[in-house]
């Protein structure tokens, strides 16, 4: 390995470079976009060079578009906090739900455990739109279309497994001789949860949580099935608006922008524990 | 997994008196009812695709047993979303596939470079697919578009991507390369750098040739990890939805059909709702046959690699 010859050295940089060029670029050149007017983005060749200016997303967070056509209502900012009120509910609820769940199923051994792991397991490879069609019309005869509450409980569906999967690991690693000891010392198995069992795995619940957050805020179908034009998050938002206003390209790549960048920060600050998570634990064997 | 085993005995004589027996069905009751939301609408689609339903003419609604299905087999629709959605599967998990274990090879040394792009490599991995459909979608613009720019500056005018029939396909795996590729690449660079040092020591002590380290020790040993990647990503990718409908919502024509944007527009289109649910029957049927096969696989690799073998 340390004896590499200096032409192995210069391809393995030049593939590298490429790799870093294809899979960056999209980023930087969405990015490069939103600071542009409309413009500078029909120019040909493409600018690389241009005076940036913030004017799209002005429009977006005032929610007016002037144009030469007339005036355009953005209900861009609406579908942002759409995303983060439903992300953030649907992984607070999954956390209070899914944390004493995972305990369970790292503590005690029960069938009803172990079937219950198998049906959510088996759900990550189920096509999602089997499940979301008849609840489509289940929905709209319960009233739920409408609702947040109808969307956040189905969110449960991508954040609870998740959450379980991942925080189930990191129970079972963890020695119950501290548990033991701590209830001998006649503390009761609540106390013994609260004081004990999630101090030590919190690592773990916080990067599930936060790997949940992302999935809910990216979902796309969920959404776009069951939500009402009022109750819809970035994702979907973000393609109505494409349709509505399909020349104003400046505005659709700053709303790309603003939509991504919450999930891509996140990305970056839990890093670590992606791996896990994205394989539900898989690769750890 | 083994630690479990152990782990449960000690604690268990204490909780096991009295009211603790049922500790465990009250913490998972939340998880318990999660599972009956998912398989009371399972069950419901299963129903559906029996009968013949369409929304807009309740009246004709009635049990009508395999037909639904039947009519599949002679219908060259079906049988186009099969083909289309084989393909897409094919080619998206057998060039990323490639393209991650080549790039999880060069980052393989855990050097402060190597970390920071694979760090990096996330990004696209966390950007909704639909939002980065868009992102192409507006690269890709055949008037202003950079990529057409490119394509362009190579002599090739008039390259239609997303829109052009001959060139829909490639344009949309393309966005899901861009996508998933990290995905691969991550979990692949995690299973490497945990293979254990004595065999590539060995290896180049007797000054085994690199094709030989590559294919008799470091593929081998890497291959239960292959199979977890291309396993979720097989998986994904037949049921792929989110990239496809924000490029270019299945068409041009019927050139991008796969199954569940075929049964999205079956349901809301044409509001068929029996044909619907038993078209995506076809895909769970299909989706399983494949996980059932490699959970298979992968449970006899671990097996061997703990020794049992």
């Amino acid at each position: 390995m340390d004896h590499t010859s200096p032409l192995e050295k210069f391809l393995r940089a030049a593939a590298l470079t490429v790799v870093v060029i294809f899979f960056m670029f999209p980023i930087l050149w969405i990015f490069l976009m939103s600071l542009q007017t409309n413009e500078t983005i029909l120019r040909i060749p493409p600018s690389f060079i241009f005076t940036p200016t913030l004017s799209n997303y002005q429009a977006l967070i005032s929610g007016k578009l002037s144009s030469t056509a007339g005036n355009l209502d953005i209900a861009f900012m609406h579908n942002l906090w759409n995303s983060v009120l439903l992300s953030t509910l649907s992984v607070c609820l999954a956390l209070l739900l899914g944390v004493p769940a995972a305990y369970a199923f790292a503590r005690f051994k029960f069938k009803l455990g172990e079937f219950i792991a198998m049906t959510l397991l088996s759900f990550r490879f189920a096509p999602p739109l089997l499940v979301l069609l008849p609840l489509s019309l289940l929905f709209q005869s319960l009233g739920l279309a409408d609702t947040y509450i109808g969307l956040v409980w189905v969110y449960q569906l991508i954040a609870l497994p998740l959450i379980i999967w991942i925080v189930r690991g990191y129970f079972e690693d963890i020695s119950p001789d501290i548990e033991h000891a701590y209830r001998i010392a006649g503390h009761s198995w609540l106390s013994t949860f609260m004081n004990i069992a999630i101090p030590l795995a919190r690592p773990g619940i916080a990067a599930a949580g936060l790997l949940a957050f992302i999935f809910c805020w990216n979902n796309f179908i969920f959404a776009l099935i069951l939500a009402s034009a009022d109750k819809q998050p970035v994702t979907v938002g973000a393609l109505a608006f494409v349709t509505a206003s399909g020349i104003q390209y400046g505005q659709i790549a700053a709303a790309i922008v603003l939509s991504v960048t919450p999930t891509l920060l996140l990305a970056l600050y839990a890093q670590r524990y992606l791996v896990e998570g994205l394989s539900m634990g898989a690769v750890k064997g | 997994m083994s630690a479990t085993d152990a782990a449960a005995q000690p604690i268990a004589p204490i909780l096991r008196a009295g009211r603790f027996r049922i500790l465990p069905y009250l913490l998972s009751l939340p998880a318990l009812l999660v599972c009956i939301g998912i398989l009371i609408p399972f069950f419901t689609a299963a129903y559906y695709s029996t009968l013949r339903w369409r929304l807009n003419v309740p009246a004709m609604k009635g049990f009508i047993g395999w037909d639904n299905y039947k009519s599949f087999l002679f219908d060259p629709a079906f049988w186009n979303t099969v083909y289309i959605s084989l393909l897409y599967m094919v080619l998206t998990v057998g060039i990323e596939l490639l393209l991650g274990l080549g790039i999880a090879l060069l980052l393989r040394k855990p050097t402060r470079t190597h970390n920071f792009i694979s760090i990096m490599l996330l990004l696209p991995l966390m950007t909704a697919p639909a939002l980065a459909a868009l992102m192409w979608k507006l690269m890709t613009n055949p008037n202003f578009g950079i990529l057409s720019y490119f394509v362009s500056l190579l002599g090739v005018h008039d390259f239609k991507w997303g829109s052009d029939p001959s060139t829909a396909l490639f344009t949309v795996v393309l966005v899901d390369i861009w996508v998933y590729t990290p995905f691969i690449m991550i979990l692949l660079l995690a299973g490497l750098r945990s293979l254990p040092q004595q065999p590539f020591e060995a290896a180049s002590l007797d000054g085994v040739p690199a094709s030989f380290v590559f294919f008799r020790i470091t593929l081998p040993m890497l291959l239960p990890y292959v199979i977890t990647a291309v396993l979720f990503r097989l998986i994904d990718s037949i049921q792929q939805f989110d990239i496809i409908y924000a490029m270019t919502q299945g068409g041009p024509g019927d050139k991008l059909l796969v199954f569940q944007v075929q049964a999205y527009l079956m349901f809301f289109q044409s509001t068929n709702v029996g044909k619907s649910a038993a078209m995506l029957m076809v895909l769970w049927l299909i989706t399983n046959l494949f996980s059932n096969w490699f959970i298979k696989q992968w449970l006899l690799l671990r097996e061997r690699a703990h020794g049992h073998a």
